[in-house]
């Protein structure tokens, strides 16, 4: 049969082989789609097919939330320390610390939005998934309460995997301690409004991110109390399709709208002027309420 | 009771049996055994203190979830006069796993809200381990609101292993209704005591926990995960609760220590079960004790101080 094989030459390429480096593309996680990676980086990490809202730093929601060159950092000298004596909890705080921007799971500082002055607080997954210590306590209820002092709203980032254990009882009471002034900034009729990015569970949820005047959130994120490994421990089968997505809680009324990340900046600058009472602003872009279509 | 002894307390189990077969020998042949049953009964008393002195956190935490320890509706009826239970969120439906109502305290009204626990499994099943849903926090809620309008203190007395991590629990938003319980309660303009009874339990507690004063029973635990969910997550082994209950620091004693727990109620000898009567009559006189320093302040004064105690807690440095 060896006249019906083809005669097999190394095929040899003419030009020069053009370069390309290994880390040019890049693939959607949710639907496997290929794009070159800066396509997915001007989307802000949004895959362009099926809208799949991938994790991004912390520090992309500074360039998507405050106007350019306006964001300037608060207390970001505060350092968690052992309070507890918990076994390996400073290497795993060195190694954050080596890993992540930030001095600890939040960022917080005063920024523009679309003009307006905002206190802005966004936590950092990478650092020790996000998890609230008593630092993060301090910088939220510092920023909130300066939001009461100067009458600047209030917008808060979250992701986050809820209290952080290695410092016990103490992030428990963090809890407490950012609702304490939450509770005045509601007093004082301040806007706050909540932005859930993926996931937003545990202590978290349940305290800043659940109160806000306004809470948003970013298609697909996972957000509740309980994570849902527990949950599928406690009863014991699968968790329904879709169970905890940003989606759902927006069906169960837990959340006001799904918002794409590249609407997140409008709908903020929209929802303040409104609750201001002030006037519409030439061009201003109208948010959907509901999870955009097209995915953008 | 023997059957319920805890693997530390088999020691004293056994120096029970003793004494109980003694007495029963005697009613049966009419004999004197008081003789007999003097040293043993010292001895009793001994070896309970000496083994109650010395528990381990995870033991504690062991004591804290015995079947036998008083809950909330012993105390209610050990401890307070004229309860009248109040039910339902108004929302949705009475959760069983959350208990509340009116009722006196040595002649002085007050509100009363705690987690309750089953006695046994077809009651635990009612109250689901003592685990609320949303339904059970918004009760809460809605009892706390109440009596700020009219004026009374509320006390809470916490036992949870947590709030429930379900669908139901989910869906209807057991995050929103922890959330807004305790930014309520940072804000209510009437007295809080919060007592922790037995279990602790994370957000699930706290919801319930945010108090002027917060007092915890010598043996009750508090901690932002269970030692068994912490040694799962950080060494994927839930056999290592005892390491996990040691780092976690849960014990009265260290939540003094850190600022979170105002003081320590004693237990009668061989933790509240042992002698629940005992453990209510220690509860009542403290109680009272805080409730009458607390209704003499002003609203705004307590509110404020309220929000002062919780902007001083947790420990960080700055450079």
């Amino acid at each position: 049969m060896a006249w019906f094989r083809k005669d097999r030459r190394p095929r040899t390429s003419q030009r020069e082989r053009l370069e390309i480096p290994a880390d040019v593309w890049d693939k959607c996680e949710a639907c496997g789609q290929v794009a070159p990676k800066d396509k997915f980086t001007r989307a802000l990490g949004v895959c362009a097919e099926c809208g799949h809202h991938r994790r991004v730093e912390a520090a992309e929601y500074l360039n998507i939330l405050a106007d350019e060159g306006t964001w300037v950092a608060l207390d970001g000298k505060l350092k968690s320390v052992d309070a507890l004596g918990f076994e390996h909890y400073k290497d795993r705080l060195a190694a954050s610390l080596k890993k992540a921007s930030s001095s600890d799971a939040v960022f917080t500082g005063t920024a523009r939005l679309d003009g307006m002055p905002v206190h802005l607080a966004v936590m950092d997954f990478r650092f020790m998934g996000g998890s609230m210590g008593s630092v993060v306590g301090e910088k939220i209820a510092r920023l909130a309460q300066r939001s009461v002092d100067k009458r600047v709203p209030l917008i808060i980032v979250s992701a986050s995997g809820g209290a952080r254990m290695q410092e016990g009882v103490l992030s428990l009471m963090q809890l407490a301690k950012t609702s304490v002034v939450i509770a005045q900034l509601r007093e004082h009729g301040i806007p706050f409004i909540s932005i859930c990015t993926n996931p937003t569970t545990g202590g978290t949820t349940a305290s800043y991110a659940m109160q806000g005047d306004v809470i948003l959130a970013e298609p697909g994120a996972v957000i509740g109390f309980a994570g849902p490994r527990v949950i599928k421990q406690t009863i014991g089968q699968d968790l329904p399709e879709g169970f905890q997505t940003a989606e759902f809680l927006l069906e169960h009324g837990m959340v006001d709208a799904v918002v794409a990340r590249g609407l997140l900046r409008a709908t903020c600058a929209q929802i303040l002027r409104l609750l201001r009472g002030a006037p519409a602003r030439e061009g201003e872009m109208a948010p959907t309420g509901a999870a955009p279509e097209d995915g953008t | 009771m023997a059957s319920y002894a805890l693997e530390f307390e088999k020691p004293i189990a056994e120096l029970e049996r003793q004494i109980d077969e003694l007495k029963r020998l005697a009613t049966d042949r009419e004999l004197d055994v008081q003789r007999e049953i003097a040293p043993l009964a010292e001895k009793l008393a001994l070896l309970r203190s000496e083994i109650y002195r010395n528990l381990t956190p995870y033991q504690r935490v062991q004591v804290a979830r015995h079947p036998r320890r008083p809950y909330t509706l012993d105390y209610l009826h050990g401890v307070f006069s004229d309860f009248v239970e109040l039910h339902g969120d108004r929302l949705f439906r009475d959760d069983p796993a959350i208990v509340g109502g009116l009722a006196r305290l040595d002649g002085q009204s007050v509100v009363v809200i705690g987690q309750q626990k089953g006695r046994d499994t077809k009651d635990n099943l009612r109250r689901n381990f003592g685990m609320p849903h949303p339904e059970g926090y918004r009760k809460a809620l809605r009892l706390m609101k109440m009596a700020e309008r009219f004026g009374l203190p509320v006390v809470t007395l916490i036992d949870t292993p947590g709030a429930f991590p379900g669908l139901g629990a989910e869906e209807r938003g057991q995050a929103e209704a922890i959330a807004r319980n305790i930014e309520e309660m940072a804000v209510l303009r009437t007295p809080i005591v919060a007592v922790i009874i037995g279990e602790g339990g994370s957000g699930g507690a706290l919801a319930i926990a945010v108090g002027d004063r917060v007092l915890m029973f010598e043996n009750s635990v508090y901690s932002v995960i269970s030692p068994e969910g912490c040694a799962a997550i950080l060494w994927r082994d839930a056999s290592l609760r005892e390491r996990a209950a040691e780092s976690l620091k849960l014990t009265a004693p260290d939540l003094i220590g850190l600022g979170v727990v105002d003081e320590i109620i004693p237990e009668p000898a061989g933790g509240a079960h042992a002698d629940p009567e005992a453990a209510a009559l220690a509860l009542g006189p403290v109680l009272k004790r805080h409730l009458a320093e607390l209704v003499r302040v002003r609203p705004e004064k307590l509110v404020r101080r309220r929000a002062e105690k919780y902007l001083r807690m947790g420990k960080f440095e700055e450079a």
